[in-house]
């Protein structure tokens, strides 16, 4: 009887270490040679490894989870036969035998490094050949065996789609692929063929292709305007945002009546029209919030006078054009003076003075309103108003749930210059002027 | 008077090009003739694909019915006694196989209503030819040619084979006697299959290779496996060295060949039984009255030029297979060979394939389809690449494939995720082709193999696995 130390063999693959998983033996059991003893994980495989000899268990070395590098031992044994073995307690490898018969790829083991050689690149076009002499090799090249992987745009089709192709006389070059990577399916044959090739291809359906094209834009003209602009804002102006719904269910109705007074020629009231004409009359009561606030003399300027900001979209991106002394307007002026700003700045024949001036902005997203933003304020200004979308919504009145008309708006506030009471008492005042509208035009 | 058969197709060799051109030719109703000069099949039946195969397999039962009649057996498997390997009889055995199939494709041939012609053709014109066969001179005239004459074995001029101890890979095939000793000129692809089956039938074998590399046709990492396995059976292998001749030494039964060659500049001679001389093949464009037909070569004026369609600069000529370029393929010449035949039938057909598979019979064997990761990165690919080893597969392991530390790869292109190649190293992989080739051909995505549900348990695993390695969640491998 002698100690036999059982280490973890090199399991081939440049496999350095691997994890206990299983142990399928315990200390004191009698194994036979090649009954499995332990599962070792490596980042390769899973790999059991059968017991070496025959012999008693005296010890486990590592708990299932642990990393054992190759060449620890794993297991102590009790064997008889351990002088077969050759009696040494370090002997890594027990047979060549039990060894070549386990691993998976044991015959990598004793192999020093293949020493790396300087890389031949096989030529493509030259699939086998043999090397020493080979004259045909020479210009093989010159081959002309077509291969349309030769070159990167190789069309994704098909056999059977090829062969159709070539019948039907369309070259597939000229095919959009609808599938996957833009292959050439079947269906986009049917819709070129059925369309005498003037459609490339059915409706693309690309939906199972990772897409990892990167597309760079740079950042210049009105885009760096814009993206200074709000650096500015963002940096220099805490906003607080504060948010409310209002019920416009009666400013629909007036809005509805009004508009039938109107022929086709002329333009239409949308909420924006009441809504300028409702802050042109509070602010008189909120004078913080119709203001600039030059921080850089630390004095903020009321205006007394309502030059409303009207975010618009347009081609190039953002513009604020705005309505200048909206306090001198009624509600048709107010509606046609805003269309008439914003379509200037839509068609880029907008005055400099049309874009600027502003002592309050509105911004409003129109049919993709959404629910609630937080607009970001057109500094040097102190407050801006983002208006969202009406829709017929469940209300609790006086204990019944009855159907009105709600639009959500969402307001930022420089913090620096009006607290929170005060963003909030003007909101509630447009609120209820909007609720009843009635009050916009005593 | 010699008689005059005119037809309409006429197919100058039926090797696996010519015939496959032949029986599609006749399928399609058109009157055919085929003319060869030996038996049909080719290189590749008699010569080549199918006897080395059969050689190679009967290797590898040698070799594993050694294992098992050891003493202590294998897989508790005991053979009693030892195996012991009858040349003759192997070859015997071999031959039985080769004429089965040869007896195959003239069978077929005929069936599909095609003459057979057997002897030499020369050309006096274009689409004239004098057959000289055992009935005397046949003169052919037909409305098209389809050459299809192969390809021969490369002799070196200072060494020719006499297939008596320097041999051709023919000669190789038919041996009599297990030689003890073999020197292998040419580490490509024939001479590393046979060297491969002949150490495994029990001959110590030489390598002598001119590159840097054996097997040159195969990336570092693919054929890296092979490497290990000639050193551990004990395969010598010489590169950057260039034979210079060979020398017959001794008397009688005791003669043997000294092979002469160079490397690094310093003079070697070994002493050998056989030397086997595969240094490459060479298409077989002259010598049968080409310069009568007007036909171009191509720049290397080694192969006859062929377009798209296989056609040459002369109008209603065809060439196809080893003559008409590389790859020298079997199978390349056999889907040419359709193909013509379908052309001259008047449909529109044109040779587009994405890739022809590659594969190398060695232990272990060696199969690639399409690019290798060098090749796509020099195409300006930006690649994603998997590996699955052999040794995580179950059926692998159930079959002893995984000893020879195989694995699959898959090259796709990083953005689409189309597969632009795939490789494979191990014993048994080269069945596997199949679905690589038809990944290739149907311009498949990584994610068409990853949702196809592929068999357990079986090989065809690893290539699932090697796909899934690629998008980075292989199952069975970390």
């Amino acid at each position: 009887m002698s100690k036999y130390e059982f280490k973890l063999p090199d399991i081939g693959e440049g496999v350095v270490e691997g994890e206990i998983v299983e142990w399928h033996v315990s200390i004191g059991d009698a194994v036979k040679e090649d009954d499995p003893v332990v599962d070792i994980m490596t980042d390769k495989a899973t790999v059991t490894i059968p017991s070496p000899i025959d012999g008693t268990v005296i010890s486990l070395s590592g708990d299932i989870g642990d990393m054992v590098p190759v060449g620890t031992t794993l297991i102590s044994f009790d064997s008889e036969n351990s002088d077969e073995l050759g009696a040494d307690s370090s002997v890594t490898e027990p047979t060549n035998k039990s060894e070549s018969e386990i691993l998976p790829k044991p015959e990598v083991i004793a192999e020093p490094e293949v020493i790396a050689e300087p890389e031949v690149l096989a030529d493509p076009e030259v699939l086998l050949r043999s090397a020493t002499i080979s004259p045909a090799r020479v210009n093989s090249v010159e081959s002309e065996i077509p291969n349309n992987i030769r070159n990167n745009e190789r069309i994704l089709a098909s056999p059977a789609v090829r062969r159709r192709a070539r019948e039907a006389g369309i070259n597939l070059v000229n095919i959009i692929g609808s599938g996957p990577a833009g292959r050439i399916r079947h269906a986009d044959l049917d819709v070129n063929i059925a369309t005498k090739g003037v459609t490339t291809g059915s409706i693309n359906n690309n939906h199972n292709a990772k897409r990892e094209a990167i597309t760079e834009v740079k950042v210049v003209g009105l885009r760096r305007k814009i993206a200074e602009q709000m650096v500015i804002s963002k940096r220099t102006i805490p906003h607080f945002s504060y948010f409310e719904e209002i019920d416009v269910t009666q400013l629909e109705e007036l809005r509805n009546n009004l508009n039938l007074s109107r022929d086709d020629a002329q333009p239409k009231l949308t909420y924006l029209p009441f809504i300028m004409m409702a802050l042109s009359k509070i602010m008189p009561d909120h004078p913080e919030c119709n203001a600039l606030f030059d921080d850089n003399v630390n004095i903020v300027r009321r205006h007394s006078g309502i030059n409303l900001g009207i975010a618009t979209q347009t081609d190039r991106g953002l513009y604020v054009p705005v309505v200048k002394n909206v306090e001198t307007m009624d509600i048709w002026t107010t509606a046609s003076e805003m269309q008439r700003v914003s379509g200037a700045a839509r068609k880029g024949t907008a005055s400099l003075d049309e874009l600027g001036g502003s002592t309050f902005t509105i911004t409003s997203l129109g049919r993709d309103g959404g629910l609630g933003a937080t607009p970001i304020i057109n500094h040097p200004e102190v407050a801006i108003l983002g208006v969202h979308k009406a829709r017929e919504m469940p209300v609790v009145k006086n204990g019944q749930i009855i159907i009105r008309r709600i639009m959500n708006v969402s307001s930022s506030f420089d913090h620096r210059v009006v607290d929170g009471a005060d963003g909030a008492a003007m909101i509630q005042h447009l609120k209820r002027m909007l609720e009843n509208p009635a009050l916009i035009f005593i | 008077m010699t008689e005059i058969r005119k037809c309409k197709v006429l197919i100058i060799g039926a090797g696996p090009g010519g015939y496959v051109a032949g029986i599609r030719a006749g399928q399609l109703g058109l009157d055919t003739v085929i003319v060869e000069g030996n038996k049909a099949g080719g290189v590749c039946l008699n010569v080549g694909c199918i006897p080395s195969k059969a050689i190679i397999h009967a290797a590898e039962r040698f070799e594993s019915l050694q294992k098992h009649s050891v003493k202590e057996g294998h897989m508790g498997l005991t053979v009693e006694g030892t195996a012991k390997l009858n040349m003759a009889e192997l070859t015997n055995w071999k031959d039985g196989i080769v004429n089965k199939l040869t007896n195959g494709v003239d069978a077929l041939l005929k069936n599909a209503g095609v003459e057979v012609i057997k002897g030499w053709a020369r050309f006096t014109e274009a689409k004239r030819c004098i057959v000289n066969t055992d009935d005397g001179e046949i003169t052919i005239e037909a409305e098209n040619v389809i050459i299809a004459t192969g390809s021969s074995h490369i002799d070196l001029p200072f060494m020719p084979c006499d297939e008596e101890f320097i041999l051709s890979s023919s000669g190789a095939l038919s041996l009599n006697k297990l030689p003890k000793s073999v020197a292998i000129v040419g580490g490509g692809y024939i001479g590393l299959e046979l060297g491969c089956a002949l150490t495994k039938l029990g001959s110590e074998v030489t390598i002598v290779e001119g590159t840097d590399n054996i097997l040159s046709i195969m990336d570092k990492e693919i054929r890296r496996p092979l490497e290990i396995w000639l050193k551990k059976n004990k395969v010598t292998i010489h590169t950057n060295s260039l034979a210079r001749g060979a020398e017959i030494k001794g008397k009688g039964a005791s003669r043997k060949v000294n092979l002469i060659f160079d490397k690094n500049d310093e003079n070697h001679t070994l002493k050998v039984d056989k030397i086997l001389v595969t240094v490459g093949r060479r298409p077989n464009s002259k010598g049968w009255g080409i310069e009568n037909m007007g036909i171009r070569m191509d720049a290397s004026g080694n192969f006859i030029r062929i377009d798209r369609q296989c056609r040459t600069s002369a109008p209603g000529i065809y060439a196809i297979g080893d003559v008409a370029g590389e790859p020298m393929l079997a199978h390349k010449a056999s889907a040419q060979g359709e193909m013509v035949a379908e052309i001259i039938a008047g449909k529109n057909r044109e040779f587009d394939k994405i890739a022809i598979p590659a594969i190398v019979f060695t232990e272990p064997e060696i199969v690639s389809v399409g690019l290798d990761p060098e090749q796509a990165k020099n195409r300006g690919e930006h690649v994603i690449i998997g590996k699955f080893p052999l040794a995580a597969n179950g059926r692998a392991l159930t079959l002893e494939a995984e000893k020879t530390g195989g694995f699959v790869r898959v090259v796709a292109r990083k953005d689409d995720h189309v597969i632009l190649g795939i490789q494979a190293v191990g014993s048994h992989v080269a069945e596997l082709s199949g679905e690589f080739i038809l990944a290739l051909e149907m311009g498949a995505l990584l994610e068409d193999i990853a949702d196809t549900v592929h068999a357990h348990p079986t090989m065809t695993e690893s290539f699932h696995e090697s796909v899934m390695k690629t998008l980075g969640h292989a199952i069975h491998s970390a």
